[in-house]
């Protein structure tokens, strides 16, 4: 006798009388969920197999499927809840550590949802950005001091690189080899369409890819896969990262199974060679030498490319980030703990880092505090959902933006957190060349275009209705923000009044 | 040829003349702790008299740099491919990161030297050590090839602490009367006729440019550590 601690927490829902038996579920599904039983000569379903990522729903021609939530009942309580009961179960079967994808999913507050926006009433009209011209570009780097003119009183160019952005929105890091080389195909084209820039991750630059070199970052990281010189020159800027919000003091591993084909060739290591990436910088244990990487990138590329640095946020974010304004760093990069992965041990996941809206309002008011906030761009990300939280997120001192969670839904990702296991059925967190084939880059790249073009017009929208014509004027101004059901420690961090008050 | 003082001159300027010169020969004199040298640089021979501060030749990309003194730490820093040679001792994390090229070290390494090496198609680094190397030797090693040579040391070893920590791939070569303590993710065997010829090829490399006795440094025990072959990084998940 078998006994099977955990049961399936969805159930695939066939409506036999809607079913064609087309078998394309069966198909479509990487995990095996859906089978075709020779003898009854019906579709039926595993649920044990099932993630509920949606494939099998959305290419149904008779919308004969549908995932529940099961109602099978553990006898859990307050303090047991049945996700801990069975995270219990599987560690006790297998002694594993428990390994997890995306975002922090627990109940923790989104700080997001408890800031409200300004709108202006009678005084301070109010913009229609259809009518009037609205700025919402922006430029990243450093900033000078002061303006040098020389001895005929002509300005001295001396501002150093910057990255211009149509919008405050960028593609966050994310590894060929997290995902798929069509993924990759599809942000890179985005970017250069929309005029901003997308992040390679640190599983350095695929061939193909270095002719969208001017709307891509490219990335340093502890394991240095893919580096050199030419990659550092590829981009138009160089991130280096130290840390990432959704496993924050950990490193990466991606296992010698997954270094294949194109993936060896563009981390430069030998096909089925473990890619450790280690938890630190082994160069790194001070600003000092932080200070010596952002210089060496600097002397590599002749000064011709603004040096971010990438860091997880955490208890004492703002005395790093101060740290990083003095490294000669040009870009801060702050990632919150509801930042996305493709693989991370869930205890990780779900206990470390603090939330992105405390921490950016925290650099700032400490970068403000020491008066060299002007000389450097701060960009925040780890779960930024939609266009009012970039709103409020340059309200309360972002530069821009980081998304890739919310990049990866418009690609088709339907968050079913499977990323690890390989088989994502939307051929994005997948090297499974059949599965690879499901995802058009062409089609992706247009909905990327979409959500971030009509993202750019809501933030217009909003900007509009504060009375503020450009970017540059609602960055950092906290009065066009008030809290509702916050006390007043958290309103105090976030340097924000009560609504109402 | 040009000849760069670094007297009174700031990293940046230094940087700022070898990337902008055309001669393929480039002499910097009197260096004293400036960093970066020949950062990222490709296709130049450059000799470099007195102490090269942190991250000489980082990302360097096929040159040949020459140290007459003592470098500091982390000199070849990612680098891809090229030659350095340095005529003194190195500091902490030398060659952090190679992929590609050859680093010849005529005394001591610091701390972490090889860390992260690794090896890609027709990339294989070298290292060589003539004396004695600190803690964390080849700490995360990928590919590629480490010696310590432990010429005229004092130590059973030549090495520190930690050698071969979270290795996983290439090798390192030591030199001594004795095995360091070694995690269990690496395997230690006494250098086979085989290895040898490997090794003497990079002996008789390093006595070219130092001036020593390929045969004498050949006449004594070689130990060959490697990555054990069952996969030790290999942690169990189980997904949620």
């Amino acid at each position: 006798m078998s006994v099977n601690y955990i049961y399936p927490p969805y159930e695939i829902v066939r409506d036999f009388n809607r079913c064609i038996n087309c078998k394309i579920c069966v198909k479509q599904c990487a995990n095996q969920a859906h089978i075709f039983d020779e003898k009854k000569g019906i579709v039926i379903a595993d649920d044990t197999k099932c993630v509920n990522c949606h494939r099998c729903v959305a290419t149904c021609p008779t919308r004969a499927l549908k995932i529940v939530k099961s109602d099978n009942t553990y006898k859990e309580n307050a303090n047991w809840s049945a996700e801990s009961m069975k995270e219990i179960y599987r560690q006790a079967e297998s002694g594993g550590v428990l390994l997890s994808s995306m975002g922090n999913p627990q109940p923790l507050p989104v700080y997001w949802d408890k800031i409200l926006i300004n709108a202006s009433q009678v005084t301070n009209p109010s913009i229609d950005p259809l009518r009037e011209p609205m700025e919402t570009t922006v430029f990243l780097g450093s900033k000078p001091d002061k303006i040098v003119r020389d001895t005929d009183g002509k300005i001295i160019d001396n501002l150093a690189p910057q990255l211009k952005l149509s919008a405050p929105i960028m593609f966050s890091a994310m590894s060929y080899g997290s995902i798929s080389y069509n993924a990759h195909a599809a942000l890179a084209k985005a970017a250069e369409k929309l005029g901003i820039f997308y992040n390679t991750g640190e599983g350095g630059l695929h061939e193909d890819f270095y002719k969208y070199g001017k709307n891509t970052i490219v990335q340093v990281a502890s394991g240095r896969f893919g580096v050199h010189k030419d990659y550092l020159e590829a981009g138009e800027c160089i991130e280096i990262k130290i840390g990432q919000g959704a496993k924050p003091g950990i490193g990466g591993h991606l296992p010698g199974t997954k270094i294949v084909g194109d993936i060896s060739k563009t981390r430069m290591i030998p096909v089925g060679s473990d890619a450790i990436s280690p938890a630190p910088h082994h160069d790194i244990y001070s600003i000092e030498d932080l200070r010596q990487l952002v210089y060496s990138l600097k002397e590599a590329t002749d000064y011709k490319k603004p040096i971010a640095v990438k860091v997880a946020a955490v208890h004492n974010v703002a005395a790093v980030a101060s740290g990083i304004a003095r490294s000669g760093a040009d870009i801060i990069v702050i990632d919150g703990f509801r930042g996305g992965t493709g693989a991370a041990p869930t205890r990780i996941r779900d206990n470390v880092g603090i939330p992105i809206e405390l921490a950016l309002a925290s650099v700032d008011k400490r970068l403000r505090d020491e008066g060299i906030r002007g000389n450097i761009s701060l960009v925040a990300g780890g779960s930024i959902r939609n266009s009012a939280d970039i709103v409020k997120a340059i309200a309360l001192g972002a530069d821009a933006c980081y998304i890739a969670t919310a990049a990866l839904m418009a690609m088709g990702c339907h968050l079913c957190r499977s990323c690890h296991m390989g088989k994502c059925n939307w051929g994005i967190a997948t090297q499974v060349p059949e599965l690879v084939k499901r995802l058009d880059p062409d089609v992706a790249c247009d909905r990327l275009v979409n959500l971030v073009t009509a993202w750019t017009h809501e933030i217009k929208e909003m900007m509009g209705g504060m009375g503020i014509n450009s970017i540059e004027a609602l960055k950092g101004n906290r009065l066009m923000l008030r809290g509702v059901g916050l006390n007043s420690k958290e309103l105090e961090i976030l340097g924000i009044k009560h609504a109402g008050e | 040829m040009l000849k760069i003082d670094c007297a009174d001159k700031h990293f940046s300027e230094i940087g700022r003349l070898i990337r902008q010169t055309d001669e393929k020969i480039i002499v910097v004199d009197n260096a004293l702790g400036h960093r970066y040298i020949a950062s990222g640089a490709k296709d130049k021979e450059i000799i470099v008299n007195g102490t090269p501060g942190n991250a000489m030749g980082a990302y360097l990309d096929g040159c040949k740099i020459t140290v007459n003194g003592s470098a500091q730490d982390a000199i070849g820093d990612t680098m891809n491919d090229g030659l350095i040679v340095v005529h003194g001792n190195s500091g902490d994390a030398t060659g952090y990161s190679m992929r590609g090229g050859k680093i010849f070290i005529k005394g001591d390494a610091g701390y972490r030297a090889g860390i992260h090496m690794k090896a890609y198609k027709d990339k294989f680094p070298v290292l060589v050590i003539g004396g004695k190397a600190g803690s964390f030797l080849g700490e995360y090693q990928a590919g590629g090839i480490i010696i310590v040579l432990g010429i005229d040391a004092d130590s059973k070893t030549n090495v520190g602490y930690f050698t071969g920590n979270g290795m996983h791939g290439g090798k390192i070569i030591l030199r001594s009367q004795q095995l360091p303590d070694l995690p269990d993710q690496i395997s230690a065997r006494k250098a086979n006729s085989e290895d040898l010829i490997e090794i003497e090829k990079y002996v008789k490399e390093y006595c070219l440019y130092f001036g020593k006795d390929a045969n004498e440094i050949m006449s004594k025990d070689f130990f060959v550590l490697t990555a054990n072959s069952a996969n030790p990084y290999k942690q169990l998940y189980t997904s949620v």
